[in-house]
């Protein structure tokens, strides 16, 4: 017997919590007990009086489970307001990248300059290294940490994604 | 606002919402809130013999009165103990407090003695849970509490509570209002979706209601609506384990329980209708068999106060998010408001009739006095010796389970109480326990098997102890019937571990513990022994043995659609597929 499982398309969720412990354990617990997937989970407060996060959610699945998910996480009691913000249309989604590449000679100076084609930022430097800042899309960090992997990349630290909706509307 | 100990604020929380009862156990971590508790005038505290007891009865009375259930239990041991019944409570959606006792602030995460991280293991098995550091927030977190655990969806909500803060001074303050600052579940439904369903169910040509545990959880209105909804439409109703009680089962429009043991005739109407009406129901897959079966040619509608529990399994082409009894009341006056009149549902009916004389609770039997007796016939003659009396019925986890479901019936809401979502074999006897405390003067009975009984049968000294006239009675066969016929079905009758070894004697048990105690072994002795079952004062334990092989039917066997159900044992063919047999 072969068990089988479905493909689904990628969706970007902004979730509003009440700031409070176990809360992140909560939503992540979920996704584990659910079977639901996890491609990147970010969580900070937002509030001037630090009573709220937003914890912003990449998963995957059909559109059957996403309705699902965005269901199991509206209704538990700490949570606000979920809002699918791949369905919901336009919205900007960014993520920071923090490379370090090390090496000497050709490949250094490769790894200068596609960062410069890539507009990555220098943020520190010896002699035989490099630490990029590299803002965009989690594509275009993927492109960008490829690219790196041939010119002595060593350490990758990714932020994950953070999203909002374009236009003057708020959550 | 008053300063007091946080044990206290507990104790005086509770009074101040209504709490008659506590289910609890004490220890180390929960000794400050025993010591407020001792002789008070007004909180029955009622000790059990394990936790886990503690949660069924409190389980057992919430779903008999509709009030929330309480427990108090100590940390460590006493909080793991109770996991059991906290998800039982959140499987089957009710209303539960549960107190555990925590080490002191200062030493939680030092591995200290009964330390367990309390909130991380109960996190996914409540609704919501607390661990309360502040003795200031320790009164509006208990009235918090009681709201989360009754409002919407009802569930567990667990608040764990440090020593040191049971010890310490804090300001109490009776709410003006209960609630929490954000969660404010959906209960009236949408007004335009009522109107469309409405006008849905006045069109259908073979339309049924499937009602669940939703209705009872709605109160005893949601279930006198139920009827008034029906009775407007002339449709036929079904009901799943836990809805058993919202509609009369002597009602020529109930067809009885649907789903793996439920009735011929609710599972074709499911699978012919048009339209069904899912009321408080959530497509659990004891109910649907074979999902690319289930009712195919149906639209269906689907009332739930729980948006996630609606397309969840089954895709439904009518969503109603609210309250069961709003929705029902909102379904009857539009049906007014729209002049809608019943249509003649003859034809749906005849087929109905058509699939009802199958007579598939039949069950072979020998009449003779000597003979042994069939579990149905025990069910049976347990149901007509208390009729008129309006008795509360709990159950263990099992076959017996599923021949009470299908041979004892109710006409009333809240007289029904078993174990659904999560099938806790040890859930029956402790939940008669707190339904006894919860109606002091009613017949409790607990249909138990005797290898469920055994789970919690330490809560004979409990029920000595409070002197409750409790009713236990065993469809003994010897046997964890439900595995033994899975594996005849299932393992061509490798009958592995599931034979009752080593039983104790059930009558000298119950002289063990100062109750009495009789056995039922023919036929001929069932009537008079439930007869004197019900007469004897005090608590008693009846040893019913019946024909140890039986098997439960009618049955869909796993993997199979609601078409094909085995109705008698020599119906069943060949061996299962490995598909068929990875589903439970």
């Amino acid at each position: 017997m072969k068990i089988k499982t479905e493909a689904g398309e990628r969706h970007v969720l902004a979730v509003t919590v009440d700031n409070e412990a176990g809360i992140l354990a909560k939503i992540t617990g979920l996704f584990s007990a659910r079977g639901y997937n996890i491609e990147s989970l970010t969580v900070a407060d937002i509030s001037a009086d630090h009573a709220l996060s937003r914890i912003t959610i990449v998963t995957s699945g059909p559109p059957a489970v996403i309705d699902q998910i965005i269901a199991q996480l509206d209704r538990l009691v700490p949570v606000h307001k979920v809002t699918d913000l791949t369905d919901q249309g336009a919205h900007v989604e960014r993520e920071i990248a923090l490379v370090k590449v090390a090496g000497t000679g050709d490949k250094r100076i490769e790894a200068l300059r596609m960062a410069d084609v890539f507009r990555a930022k220098v943020v520190d430097t010896t002699l035989t290294s490099f630490i990029f800042e590299i803002t965009g899309t989690s594509d275009k960090v993927d492109r960008f940490i490829a690219l790196m992997r041939e010119c002595g990349l060593v350490e990758v630290g990714r932020t994950g994604v953070v999203a909002i909706g374009r236009g003057s509307e708020a959550l | 606002m008053t300063e007091m100990s946080g044990a206290d604020m507990v104790v005086q929380a509770l009074v101040d919402l209504g709490v008659d009862t506590v289910f609890g156990y004490p220890g180390g971590a929960v000794l400050p809130i025993y010591d407020a508790l001792f002789n008070h005038p007004t909180i029955k505290h009622v000790l059990v013999r394990h936790e886990q007891a503690a949660t069924h009865a409190a389980e057992g009375y919430a779903r008999s009165t509709g009030k929330p259930g309480v427990v108090l239990v100590t940390s460590g041991p006493g909080a793991t103990n109770a996991v059991t019944g906290i998800t039982d409570a959140l499987l089957d959606s009710i209303p539960m407090i549960v107190l555990t006792g925590q080490v002191p602030t200062n030493l939680i995460g030092t591995d200290a003695f009964q330390e367990c991280d309390t909130v991380g293991i109960t996190r996914h098995c409540t609704k919501h849970n607390y661990l309360v550091m502040d003795p200031d927030r320790l009164g509006a977190i208990m009235h918090e509490a009681f709201y989360i655990a009754t409002h919407g969806r009802p569930g567990p909500v667990v608040i764990d509570i440090p020593k040191n803060v049971q010890v310490a001074t804090g300001k109490y303050s009776l709410p003006e209002k209960i609630e929490h600052q954000s969660y404010r579940p959906q209960v009236e439904p949408d007004a335009d979706a009522i109107a469309q369903a409405i006008d849905m169910i006045a069109a259908a040509e073979r339309p049924i209601f499937y009602t669940g545990g939703g209705v009872i959880n709605a109160g005893p209105d949601a279930s006198a609506a139920l009827r008034q909804l029906v009775s407007l439409t002339g449709a036929p109703v079904t009901s799943t384990l836990m809805g058993l009680g919202a509609f009369p089962s002597d009602d020529p429009k109930w067809l009885g329980m649907l789903g793996m043991h439920g009735t011929y005739e609710s599972n074709m109407a499911m699978n012919r209708a048009d339209l069904i009406i899912a009321v408080g129901a959530r497509f659990d897959d004891r109910v649907t068999g074979r999902l690319d079966a289930f009712s195919p040619d149906s639209k269906k509608i689907h009332i739930d106060i729980d948006r996630s529990s609606i397309n969840k399994i089954v895709p439904v082409d009518l969503a109603i998010v609210g309250d069961a009894g709003r929705a029902l009341d909102a379904l009857i006056a539009a049906w007014a408001d729209k002049g809608h009149k019943p249509r003649d549902l003859g034809e749906w009916w005849r087929r109905v009739d058509g699939w009802r004389a199958t007579r598939c609770l039949d069950f072979p039997e020998k009449k003779e006095a000597s003979a042994d007796i069939m579990p149905q016939r025990a069910v049976k003659a347990l149901f007509d010796a208390t009729r008129g009396r309006d008795p509360i019925i709990t159950t263990e986890v099992g076959q017996h389970q599923m021949w009470a479901a299908q041979h004892f019936g109710f006409s009333a809401p809240n007289r029904w109480l078993t174990s659904g979502g999560l099938g806790t074999m040890g859930y029956g006897f402790p939940a008669a326990v707190g339904a006894q405390i919860a109606h002091s003067g009613r017949l409790v009975i607990c249909i138990a098997g005797e290898a469920s009984l055994q789970m919690n049968i330490q809560e004979m000294g409990t029920v000595s102890q409070y002197r409750l006239p409790v009713k236990i009675f065993i469809l003994n066969n010897e046997w964890m019937g439900m595995v033994r016929q899975w594996q005849e079905l299932t393992y061509e009758s490798r009958y592995s571990n599931s034979y009752s070894d080593s039983l104790p004697d059930f009558v000298k048990l119950a002289a063990a513990y100062g109750w009495t105690g009789l056995r039922i072994d023919t036929l001929g002795e069932l009537e008079a022994g439930i007869q004197t079952m019900i007469d004897t004062p005090g608590p008693v334990i009846v040893d019913c043995r019946v024909a140890k092989l039986a098997n439960c039917f009618p049955m869909i066997p796993s993997g199979a659609a609601h078409t094909d159900m085995i109705l008698q044992p020599n119906d069943i063919v060949g061996t299962m597929d490995d598909e068929a047999k990875a589903l439970v």
